[in-house]
């Protein structure tokens, strides 16, 4: 066993001693690697705070490899020999190092990836290293220009703006152009040479709604609060405060002039009590028994006492506080440029207006989109409960078979459009089956149980889910949409709506064009109505309840199936997704109106909307948002319990 | 309906009429002294604290499921959402349980430390210990009174029984019936339990109350002692509950009730206020549940939302259905059948089950099995295990004339039946 | 006289004698779910468990007994925890515990496993505030992990504005109440933190990303802290992903998600967003690789090892070296041998348990890759767990020591300690 070890040991040295042997090839004089040698400290601690002369240091050096260097090094490809400390750059290919040299780009063979240690600049870093490259990729190729591009967005430099202006004359390509105009506009913002200039740059975007534009502005029209006794002059005063406002609270306001040390500070419970505490003598603090000192009151005697007795400084009452208080006034004031802030201010309010519209249409987007999920997650259930008033608490569990469906399918067919193509059908046949056997084994035989019903398909329904626990596990399985369903559709920088939400909202027009079709223009519609309207009139015509019965369970549960794989696209895949969705859906149909497709819809909008509006009121808690939800379809359910769209006559009693 | 147009009739002692509640009654007592004697608190320790503990709890579940049964079995009201009011009565024991035991603490710890604490001292020094854990420190309003027992004792009655009646009062008032109000009860629980999820709702979040088992002033008393304490509790609620459900289903009302469940549209015509009747029974069972819960949670420790999560109330609804609702007996061996059996399979004791290559985990498979066997009940065997009780009466006294009890057929109470 | 003197030292000495003569076997509580909702991340739990008493037994156990894995499964059912723990401790009569995973399960326990001095070891990352006398922290305290993801934030990556988005319960709640303290006393103003809580298992988050978004309107560069719990993080990825939203732009970095969370995404649109544990698969030393390897092939070639398996590891280990130190596995005794173990971590360096049942870990930060592993960017030195931290105003004051003070929740500024048992 340790002859083996020996020779191991001889022959991963020999290995070793034959890969280390080229370093001794690279050139360690090379001015490239000299100046990253300077610097190979900061280097290796790779932290934003101080690898700042490191890169100014390359990017000023004039070397021609300076840009390999920052390019490798951006992109985590720069090593460094653990023995001898010189920088090269390579790839790593399982354990092994194809390793270059900085200065000829000399291949200097294959290594052993341990070692060497990679430089990993963080994302800080590499922003950096991506400004500092800007000067090198304006003038290169197309790809080059946008990440330059990218990097002024990101880390603009004032050096950037005369670079910029310098390539923009030859530029060619219009798109690039005009992204550069833009970039320029917004440097000039911040780092334009004259008063004039900004205040022109500002104004060229009025009205414009990109986030960027209001980041350049914003940061112009910051102010100090000061507070004086006069009122203030000047036209670098912001506005005045008011205490007690909203903007500035009584309290921000005192501590503000105590800050300032225009006022006696006050005292906090506890420094009160540590403050009595180190003047206990003999049982009592200042003559008052310690005993004594169980309420606040009691204690701020006590304190008062001390102050009068030198021993602790003195504090400011409540009373005395307010009096300070209507002694000043307090204002703020603009810290930069007065005339740049005014201009800045001027066109951000037309902006503000802007974005607010914006935003509302982007929020009634969102309610839309949700809208439409919830519409496509409770049409199968417009079928099964509203058409034929089966309760099926297994509906949910459809939505998870259909998602598990596309799972599944996407794991034997890996192109991600072909598989959605093959899942949508294949969802709607499995779900159509189960729906099938469901009826026929369980539904058939409690149609006039309604309530037995309810507790039957629950009993399906967390078997299924635990069904699909144990085959597929516990952890969210991945559904991933297809590359063109990726990103989204943008209008501006606030208004966008993701492709996938668009592809659900489209599903869900096409699964009500659907089922409007099926119900109204095809013999199978028409038995479906007679049979729910009066089953044995409709079978002395000669229609075969039961199948009727069965084939609408399996349509209805079939599109749930669907549904499922347009949920697992845009959410997850989970054996709970189902759970998650039932309440809602039952909500969606009741509120609606049962029996009614246009209520389902109406109802999927009621909900949808209602849900974003209350995010909007209250955006830091989505889950109040769900609570006032509910609470608002039970009363709404008080006021109009068959729902927005009520069926009439005998039709509702059927 | 004989006895409602027959007059005033002498009416004989309840156990007369009701048979099953001194049957029941000498059961739940001989069941409590068994556990007592084989407990390891007062008797000769065959049964572990735990164990206790967990009987202690069957028996306040089958307090709600009787509450249950009173509602859907009786009057046909399917609730899926009769947890909420048991939550609500653990909420509000919890908070007492919660308040006095950080008090002691609190008071301790300040008084070591010089100064005689002030009032706000200490109610910031409790709200700081409670609500630290979720980054707060002040007390939320509906803790306004949690420092006094009386009133928190109050409120796991009133709690539920004022949700009972403002939900019940809106539902039944727009003739909200069948899988309707099951879906919207469904909706209030989770509604509740959504709320109480939320940190701003000043019960703790998802945290809950926790450490109830810890009795302030007891903390030394042994748990097996405290446990046999609140096992005698659970008895006893469940005894008191048992009478009065059987007092208030035997009766004339108790007929109305029937009545309600199997054609409600009749009763009314008949001028009966079917709406008052169904509020009155909804939140008298809401109250059942509530101080349920109130006897439960200081068992199990802890309360947190998840309690009262939609799921809990079918699950509810499913012991009372495998047990055989319509009969009182029923919700009570539901109950305690089901969620017994619940936690053996849960628990790992069942044996695993080989079939071919397949190795039949209980853990995994038990909610399957459970599942589908209540498909089986609700298919195959409507009265639950109660019908077994079913068979043994047809079989002594088979002079039943066909006549059914329900709950689907007729509404005949047994005393009509056998005649 | 002597007589009698020998004699009561022989009974005396027969007496201990159980006490150090071990019951073999050596048994070992496994607390974590099964099935529920949590099962998705304590399944792993559980198996890595029966994985290292395995490996132990192969080895030769503990003070010359076979150890024996007691599995219960609590169901994510928060009061059945208290039941298991107590059926652990009284009926099956176990040495020690590993398990829970969220913290109101740990609260659930912890009055139990006091109330019957047993010993839990505590394998996840937690919101602190907290600090027990029979349970080992092995996960990370805030200042473990919130506070240095936060000081990266701060320091290399220049975000000036915080959006702090998180799932709607304890542990998100007090590590962002603690997030926006120390923020605070950083010079943040408290209009430039967002907050933003979401239900468990939430999915439609358009909104808080346009949100967040639209917090870049004042020209501050935007990050988010993500204390996102389970399925939710799929659905904020996925919708940050469709909006384009690049690392570079407002990077993000996670406290809950780790490698087994990223199995159920399609990481390549999220290259470049951060996560901060103790622990990373991809950590480089000869420890990891073959416990990975060991993983695999236990499991299957498509699992992966997270960081609360690690701590498991380091407890677990740490606990088998206490007992062997103490020579026997009675609580009290292993407790005081637990006090400066030192153990060497996966990630490399050393782990120690401090008087404070907290270990001291490295903290390291990782970019998301397309293969769904992270890369490794910043490892700190070990980095001591702090229980009670500092960055609020009544915890600052408080100090845990087992060893020496012998109290959980001691304060400092009146010298006397607050409780001896933990608050729940």
């Amino acid at each position: 066993m340790s002859k083996l070890r020996w020779y191991f040991v001889c022959i991963t040295t020999v290995l070793l001693s034959v890969f280390t042997l080229p370093v001794m090839a690279q050139n360690a004089d090379a001015p490239i690697q000299q100046l990253l040698q300077n610097h190979r400290e900061i280097i290796a601690k790779s932290s934003r705070k101080t690898i700042a002369p490191a890169i100014d240091a390359l990017a000023a050096s004039g070397l021609a490899q300076a840009q390999t260097v920052l390019t490798r090094w951006q992109a985590k490809e720069m090593w460094r020999n653990k023995e001898t400390g010189l920088f090269v750059y390579g790839e790593k290919a399982g354990k092994e190092l194809a390793a270059f040299d900085f200065a000829d780009g000399a291949d200097l063979g294959t290594f052993l990836a341990r070692d060497f240690k990679q430089l990993k600049p963080n994302s800080g870093i590499r922003g950096m290293i991506g400004a500092a490259l800007v000067q090198f990729q304006l003038s290169g190729s197309f790809t080059d220009k946008m990440q330059a591009l990218d990097a002024i967005e990101r880390d603009a430099e004032a050096s950037h703006l005369a670079a910029l202006t310098k390539v923009l004359a030859d530029e060619t390509d219009a798109a690039v152009r005009q992204r550069m105009e833009r970039l320029q506009g917004l440097l000039t913002i911040r780092f334009g040479e004259t008063e004039e200039d900004r205040i022109v740059a500002i104004q060229s975007f009025e009205g414009d709604l990109g986030v960027d534009v209001r980041a350049a502005l914003n940061p112009l029209l910051v102010v100090t609060v000061e507070a004086a006794t006069a009122p203030p002059e000047g036209e670098d005063i912001a506005r005045i405060l008011t205490v007690g406002s909203e903007d500035l609270p009584r309290e921000a306001a005192y501590d503000h002039l105590v800050a300032a040390g225009l006022a006696t500070p006050r005292i906090s419970r506890d420094d009160k009590r540590n403050a009595l505490l180190a003047n206990i003598s003999d049982g009592s603090v200042a003559g008052v028994e310690v005993a004594t000192l169980d309420s606040e009151a009691a204690r701020d005697l006590a304190y008062a006492a001390l102050a009068d007795q030198g021993l602790v400084d003195r504090v400011a009452t409540d009373s005395e506080v307010d009096a300070t208080l209507a002694g000043f006034t307090f204002y703020e004031r603009y810290t930069g440029s007065p005339a740049v802030a005014v201009a800045a201010a001027a066109v951000l309010s037309g902006i503000e207006n802007k974005v607010a519209i914006n935003q509302a249409f982007d929020l009634g987007l969102d309610a839309l989109s949700l809208a439409s999920i919830y519409f496509l997650a409770a049409i199968g259930l417009a079928i099964t409960f509203g058409v034929m008033r089966v309760i099926n608490m297994a509906h949910g569990e459809f939505i998870m078979m259909g998602a598990y469906t596309g799972y599944v399918v996407q794991q034997i067919i890996t192109d991600y459009t072909l598989s959605i193509i093959v899942a949508l059908p294949l969802a709607f046949v499995v779900t159509f089956g189960a729906g099938v056997a469901m009826e026929r084994l369980v539904i058939r035989h409690l149609y006039h149980r309604p309530l037995e019903t309810l507790l039957a398909t629950f009993g399906i329904s967390i078997a299924l889910q635990q069904i699909a626990k144990n085959i597929f596990g516990t952890q969210a399985r991945p559904l991933t949409s297809p590359g063109w369903l990726d990103g989204s559709l943008v209008f501006n920088d606030i208004v966008s709506i993701s492709y996938i939400r668009i592809a659900i909202f489209v599903m869900a027009l096409m699964f009500l064009a659907l089922f409007l079709f099926v119900m109204n223009r095809t013999r199978l519609g028409l038995e479906v109505r007679a049979v729910t309207q009066n089953p044995r009139m409709a079978a002395s015509m000669g229609i075969n309840p039961d199948k009727i019965n069965m084939l609408t369970f399996g349509f209805g549960s079939g599109i749930a199936g669907i549904a499922g794989v347009a949920i697992g696209l845009y959410a997850k895949v989970t054996s709970e997704m189902g759970a998650d969705y039932i309440v809602q859906s039952f909500m969606t149909v009741v509120v609606g109106g049962v029996g009614s497709i246009w209520g389902t819809l109406l109802g999927a909008t009621v909900v949808g909307s209602l849900q974003k509006a209350i995010e909007w009121l209250n955006p830091s808690n989505t889950l109040a948002a769900q609570t006032y939800m509910i609470l608002f379809i039970i009363l709404f359910i008080q006021f109009r319990p068959r729902g927005i769209i009520a069926l009439k006559g005998r039709a509702a009693e059927a | 309906m004989a006895e409602l147009t027959a007059g005033p009739a002498r009416r004989r002692p309840l156990v007369v009429r009701y048979p099953s509640v001194l049957i029941f009654l000498t059961c739940l007592g001989l069941f409590t002294l068994g556990a007592t004697i084989l407990s390891e608190g007062f008797g000769i320790g065959v049964i572990s604290t735990s164990f206790v503990k967990t009987l202690g709890k069957t028996l306040c579940l089958c307090l709600v499921a009787l509450g249950m049964d009173l509602v859907w079995g009786y009057c046909g009201i399917l609730s899926l959402g009769h947890m909420a009011f048991f939550g609500l009565g653990g909420y509000a024991i919890g908070m007492w349980l919660m308040y006095e035991r950080t008090r002691l603490i609190v008071v301790d710890s300040l008084a070591a430390g010089g100064l005689p604490a002030t009032p706000e001292e200490i109610s910031s020094g409790i709200a700081a210990q409670i609500f630290g854990v979720v980054g707060a420190s002040e007390f939320p309003p509906v803790w306004a009174v949690a420092h006094s027992l009386p009133l928190q004792l109050a409120a796991v009655v009133l709690a539920p029984g004022l949700l009972a009646l403002v939900f019940g009062w809106l539902a039944f008032r727009s003739r909200v019936t069948g899988v309707y109000l099951s879906i919207l009860t469904q909706a209030m629980t989770l509604a509740l339990s959504l709320y109480l999820f939320q940190n701003d709702s000043g019960l703790r979040g998802n945290n809950g109350l926790s450490g109830l088992q810890n009795l302030p002033g007891l903390e030394n008393t042994s748990q097996a002692i405290v446990s046999i304490w609140f096992l005698w509790g659970s008895a006893l609620a469940l005894g008191l509950g048992y009478v009065l459900a059987a007092w208030m289903v035997s009766g004339k009302f108790g007929s109305v009730l029937r009545g309600i469940r199997d054609d409600e549209a009749r009763v009314r015509f008949l001028g009966y206020p079917v709406e008052a009747f169904k509020l009155f029974v909804f939140t008298v069972s809401a109250v059942l549940a509530g101080i349920a819960g109130a006897i439960y949670y200081p068992q199990a420790g802890i309360i947190n939302p998840a309690e009262l999560a939609p799921i809990a109330s079918i699950y509810l609804a499913v012991w009372v259905a495998i047990g055989g609702r319509g009969r009182l007996y029923g919700a009570v061996i539901g109950a305690a059948f089901v969620s017994l059996l619940s936690s053996w399979f849960t628990g790992g004791q069942a044996p695993d089950l080989n079939i071919l290559e397949y190795r039949i985990q209980w853990v995994d498979w038990w909610t399957v099995l459970l599942g589908l066997s209540f498909v089986a009940v609700t298919l195959f065997a409507p009265k639950g295990i109660g019908g077994l009780f079913d068979l043994l009466a047809a079989r002594r006294n088979p002079n039943r004339h066909g006549q059914d009890l329900g709950p689907d057929h007729g509404s005949l109470r047994e005393k009509e039946a056998d005649a | 006289m002597k007589k009698i003197l020998l004699g009561s030292a022989a009974l005396l000495a027969a007496s201990m004698l159980p006490a150090v003569a071990q019951d073999c076997p050596i048994k070992i509580g496994v607390l974590h779910s099964l099935s529920g909702t949590m099962a998705i991340s304590e399944t792993t739990l559980k198996d890595t468990m029966e994985m290292l008493v395995e490996q132990q037994n192969a080895a030769g156990g503990v003070l010359g007994c076979e150890l024996e894995a007691v599995v219960v499964d609590p169901a994510s059912d928060w009061p059945l925890f208290a039941e298991k723990a107590r059926e652990l401790l009284t009926v099956h009569e176990v040495d020690v515990i590993f398990g829970n995973w969220t913290s109101v399960s740990r609260k659930s326990v912890l009055p139990v496993i006091e109330e019957l001095n047993g010993l839990l070891f505590y394998p996840v990352q937690y919101e602190g505030e907290e600090s027990s006398k029979n349970v080992f922290y092995t996960g990370a305290a805030p200042n473990q992990q919130a506070i240095p993801a936060t000081d990266y934030f701060l320091e290399e990556l220049g975000v000036e504005k915080f959006a702090l988005l998180g799932t709607d319960y304890v542990y998100p709640r007090t590590t962002n109440n603690i997030l926006e303290s120390y923020l605070q006393q950083k010079g943040i103003a408290a209009d430039d933190i967002f907050v933003n809580y979401t239900p468990f298992g939430h999915s439609d988050w358009s909104k808080i990303v346009s949100d967040v978004v639209a917090l870049g309107a004042d020209g501050k560069k935007v990050g988010v802290i993500s204390t996102i719990n389970g399925d939710a993080n799929i659905g904020f990825y996925k919708e940050l992903a469709a909006a384009g939203i690049s690392a570079d732009d407002i990077p993000v970095v996670a406290f809950s998600v780790g490698e087994e969370e990223l199995a159920g995404l399609d990481t390549s649109n999220l290259v470049g967003h951060l996560a901060a544990w103790n622990y990373f698969q991809s950590a480089e030393s000869d420890a990891n690789d073959a416990w990975v390897d060991a993983w695999k092939a236990r499991m299957g070639e498509e699992r992966v090892t997270n960081d609360p398996m690690e701590a498991h590891y380091i407890g677990f280990n740490m606990w088998v070296n206490a007992a062997t130190t103490a020579g026997t596995t009675e609580v009290e005794a292993v407790r005081t041998a637990m006090y400066g173990q030192e153990f060497p971590n996966l990630t490399g360096g050393t782990a120690v348990m401090l008087p404070n049942h907290h270990l001291a870990k490295p903290v390291l930060i990782g970019e998301i890759q397309d293969d769904g592993q992270f890369d490794i960017i910043s490892q700190t030195e070990e980095v001591p767990g702090d229980a009670w931290t500092d960055f609020l105003p009544e915890s600052a004051v408080l100090k845990s020591d087992w060893a020496k003070l012998g109290c959980g929740m001691y304060n400092t500024e009146t010298s006397s300690c607050v409780q001896i048992k933990s608050n729940y």
